[in-house]
């Protein structure tokens, strides 16, 4: 199916013109239209026009093909990038109105990466440069007859495993190891007393300025490029380039349900004020139901981010919602929110009891095989829901592990620790991922966790994994 | 503001081809690594090529740290009243997931995919040759057969038209008689037969020695269901192998009882069973074969027998004889007894009898369980390259 690239330009004024009216604040939007493969392909690899070579891109465009081609799933209607200009994708084989939506929606996106301030460190204008500068550097890896393939995937293959361990608010500054050392200095040193002619001399403890890291870190692909003395610089920039690139992806897993819910409370607005022909508007309704619907027993985070946005909004105006031309109190909030939280927060302050109770939200935990209900969305339950969720949005999926010192039992062993709050590890994977640690490190590694109530040292080293319970 | 419109562009790159060329050189060697459990857990045996069969593929899922399911998730209501206690749902049991699904619950370190048998075997025989094959006399044996590239030609065929080169001969030949290559007036560019280039091809065959491989099998009353079924896994095995493998290696099928027969391939795979066992009958028909029609000076011999063992004790001072002298004119001459665990009547055995022969071109294997019967089946065939190590 051709499409008619003259109609979708003059739908775009008019969708600018309102998004314009209504305040949405926009990088320059560029659209790329394609087809279905092109559209599959550009998914697998994020969406970036430019991305390095690796198996797991190709194993996941198999997945989506599949799963296509068995008709179960369909292609996202919206692929958009947080870039500057920002870009996003149209499938040509789309219906005029499945593209019209589609502008409307990534309109919000485009707004909302630029305003939020989760983004406000991932400068946009770079990039496409900067995912291109990787896909560049992998591929002179990859074609050096001294490295090749097999070892640049040896590397990458253990650094994908452990890129989520990494610094989760880049809006918080990270402290220089100098610094660090500083402050440790400092805390060590006697505080000022003035009655000390009377009090018992403090007693002076040696603070170790000595321990790599001071601090717990937490960017163990940053750690290990750093202190690890028998990496190759090629290896050292492999591992750089997965850093930077989940980096470049945190914000937008941060802040997943207030992204597509404010994209979808926008296409909502613009597309219920474009004066679309009756047969367009009719198909925009299924669509937008499509999209929006609850997926029962899951979390669909557009049906609860828009939700969300709406009740916002309509709690600051009345029943009745003005006019988004003008400024009103709902706006201001909304608006407000938008650039100001993350999921995290945004459930924290704004899902209340009335909201879980429409939503029908329930929590459920496991019993032998099965998943059973154990709160629900009564005056009682609610807040443990909204506790659980703010917990488990975003990067709180992710277990946080942090390296404590470098140079354990002074081997130069590592050890790292897992901040336990009531969330187990997987084994089996936290077995595999280690063993991805202990390739990269070079020597012994070790993680502390919890298991059933028990403190346990698992640790992966020439002799493969072992679990131990950690003495007291 | 407005957006900047990108037409579709005419012919888009398969940019994740070669990220897909991998990952599925991942998935192959994976199913290397674990191909005898697939063999044992497939029964690929007697399986028409073109089959698809399901195989769970290790090692190429990608591990993070992730929280396991002690702790609750939050999920949202289809619209009825949820209660406290409702059964919402049942965790996925490991590895019966839909293909490609498997692998997204946590501690499931496989996913299944589709292969077919063809492939499969393919895989299998990937490095495995027949061992200590000599040079003899009157090699005839071809096992490689290669079209390749050889210059060019002024006549060929159709479809080997060298274009590009054509036309440079073509403006050779214009420029030689008028002095410039430029179009005529009316702009046409007639060629001359002359000018027509076409790919030459060659054909190389490789020869190797001739070789004969001796399938001998119990087909006595003892070879019950699980015994034949292991005893034809492996011969079927050997079969495919040496069909695959090496163009025209003959092979030779002897089933036995008491007597020894020679049978055709479809005799062989489907012979029923009855009578007593004298293994000496089977080597006795084997020798006979080979004292008429392969004559170790010029053949290279391979022989295989696969029983349970269980000889008539008048018959294993002669089993033993025939043995050794099947020893003395063959590469290699592998015994496979067939013991399934469990079988509750523990016959003899012969392995033990065997031991004296003592030749170095003489193997024997165990094969208690399905699982065996590749691993014997490599130990007879990888032997000289272990050696070597």
């Amino acid at each position: 199916m051709n499409v008619d690239l003259d109609q979708l330009k003059r739908y775009d004024e008019r969708i600018t013109e309102l998004a314009m009216a209504y305040g949405l604040d926009c990088f320059e939007q560029e659209f790329e239209l394609c087809d279905h493969n092109e559209m599959l392909g550009y998914m697998s690899y994020s969406g970036m026009p430019s991305r390095y070579p690796h198996w797991s891109y190709g194993k996941s465009f198999e997945k989506m093909k599949t799963l296509y081609d068995h008709g179960a799933q369909g292609l996202p209607y919206e692929m958009v990038i947080n870039s500057n200009p920002s870009l996003a994708y149209l499938m040509a084989d789309n219906s005029v109105c499945l593209n019209v939506l589609t502008i409307a929606h990534v309109y919000g996106h485009n707004d909302f990466f630029k305003n939020n301030f989760t983004f406000s460190r991932t400068r946009p204008e770079y990039t496409l440069s900067s995912f291109k500068s990787h896909a560049e550097r992998v591929r002179t890896y990859v074609e050096d007859p001294s490295i090749g393939v097999d070892r640049v995937e040896y590397v990458l293959d253990a650094a994908h495993a452990l890129s989520m361990q990494c610094q989760r608010n880049m809006a918080v500054r990270k402290v220089p190891q100098d610094e660090q050392r500083q402050r440790a200095f400092e805390a060590s040193l006697p505080t000022d007393d003035p009655n000390r002619s009377i009090h018992q001399a403090q007693e002076y403890i040696e603070p170790d300025l000595r321990r790599i890291p001071i601090e717990p870190e937490e960017n163990l692909l940053l750690f290990l490029r750093d202190y690890n003395p028998f990496l190759m610089d090629w290896e050292k920039d492999l591992l750089t380039i997965v850093h930077e690139e989940t980096q470049y992806f945190i914000p937008q897993i941060e802040t997943k349900i207030m992204n597509e819910g404010w994209a979808s409370y926008w296409h909502y607005q613009i597309m219920t004020n474009l004066d679309l022909p009756p047969e367009l508007r009719l198909e925009f309704m299924v669509h937008h139901n499509q999209v929006l619907r609850p997926h029962s027993g899951g979390l669909n985070p557009y049906h609860l981010g828009f939700t969300m946005w709406d009740h916002i909004y309509k709690s600051h105006e009345g029943i009745e919602p003005a006019d988004h031309r003008n400024a009103t109190a709902g706006k201001d909030a909304i608006f407000q929110a938008r650039e100001s939280e993350r999921d995290s927060s945004f459930l924290r302050r704004f899902l209340t009891e009335e909201l879980c109770q429409r939503l029908g939200l329930f929590e459920y935990g496991t019993n032998r095989n099965d998943y059973v209900v154990t709160e629900i969305a009564d005056d009682i339950g609610w807040r443990q829901i909204r506790e659980s969720l703010v917990t488990s949005v975003g990067m709180g999926s992710i277990p946080v592990i942090k390296v404590v010192d470098g140079d354990h039992e002074g081997k130069r062993n590592m050890l790292l620790s897992h901040s336990y709050d009531g969330r187990e590890l997987e084994m089996g994977q936290a077995e595999k991922t280690l063993g991805y640690t202990f390739r990269l490190w070079g020597r012994a590694v070790s993680l502390d966790t919890n298991i059933a109530g028990e403190e346990v040292r698992l640790t992966y080293d020439d002799d493969g994994f072992a679990a131990a319970e950690r003495a007291a | 503001m407005s957006g900047l419109f990108r037409p579709k562009r005419e012919a888009p790159a398969d940019r994740s081809a070669g990220d897909r060329v991998r990952h599925r050189e991942k998935v192959r060697s994976s199913i290397r690594e674990n191909i005898a459990d697939i063999i044992a857990e497939e029964s690929i045996i007697g399986r028409s090529g073109d089959r698809m069969v399901k195989v769970p593929i290790r090692g190429i899922k990608e591990y993070r740290f992730v929280y396991g399911d002690n702790q609750g998730q939050v999920g949202e209501g289809a619209g009825e009243e949820t209660e406290r206690g409702d059964v919402v749902g049942q965790q996925q049991q490991p590895g019966r997931g839909q293909p490609g699904e498997g692998g997204d619950e946590p501690g499931v370190d496989y996913y299944e995919t589709e292969v077919n048998v063809e492939e499969l075997i393919n895989i299998m025989f990937e490095d495995l040759e027949l061992p200590d094959m000599e040079r003899k006399q009157h090699a005839a044996i071809e096992t490689l057969r290669q079209s390749r590239r050889k210059g060019y030609r002024h006549i060929g065929l159709r479809v080997r038209l060298d274009r590009r080169k054509t036309v440079k001969e073509k403006l050779r030949r214009e420029r030689v008689r008028h002095g410039s290559a430029t179009a005529r007036p009316d702009g046409r560019m007639p060629f001359h037969e002359k000018d027509l280039r076409y790919k030459h091809r060659t054909t190389e065959i490789h020869r190797e020695s001739n070789a004969v491989v001796f399938c001998i099998m119990d087909t006595s009353g003892s070879m019950d269901t699980t015994k034949k079924y292991l005893s034809r896994s492996f011969f079927y095995l050997l079969y495919q192998f040496v069909a695959r493998r090496y163009d025209s290696v003959e092979v030779v099928f002897v089933a036995h009882d008491i007597e020894a027969k020679e049978v055709t391939e479809d005799e062989f795979f489907s012979k029923g069973e009855a009578g007593g066992t004298f293994v000496s009958s089977g080597y006795r028909k084997a020798l006979e074969i080979i004292a008429d029609r392969y004559h170790p000076d010029l053949w290279n011999v391979y022989a295989f027998h696969c029983s349970d063992g269980d000889n008539f004790g008048s018959d294993t001072p002669n089993a033993v004889k025939a043995a050794q002298e099947l020893c003395e004119v063959s590469n290699l001459f592998g015994y496979g007894e067939i013991k399934p665990r469990g079988a509750g009547y523990y016959g003899s055995s012969l392995i033990e009898t065997f031991r004296k022969i003592g030749a170095a071109n003489f193997q024997t294997v165990l094969i208690e369980r399905k699982e065996d019967v590749w691993p014997s089946f490599k130990a007879f065939l990888s032997r000289d390259r272990e050696d070597a190590k």
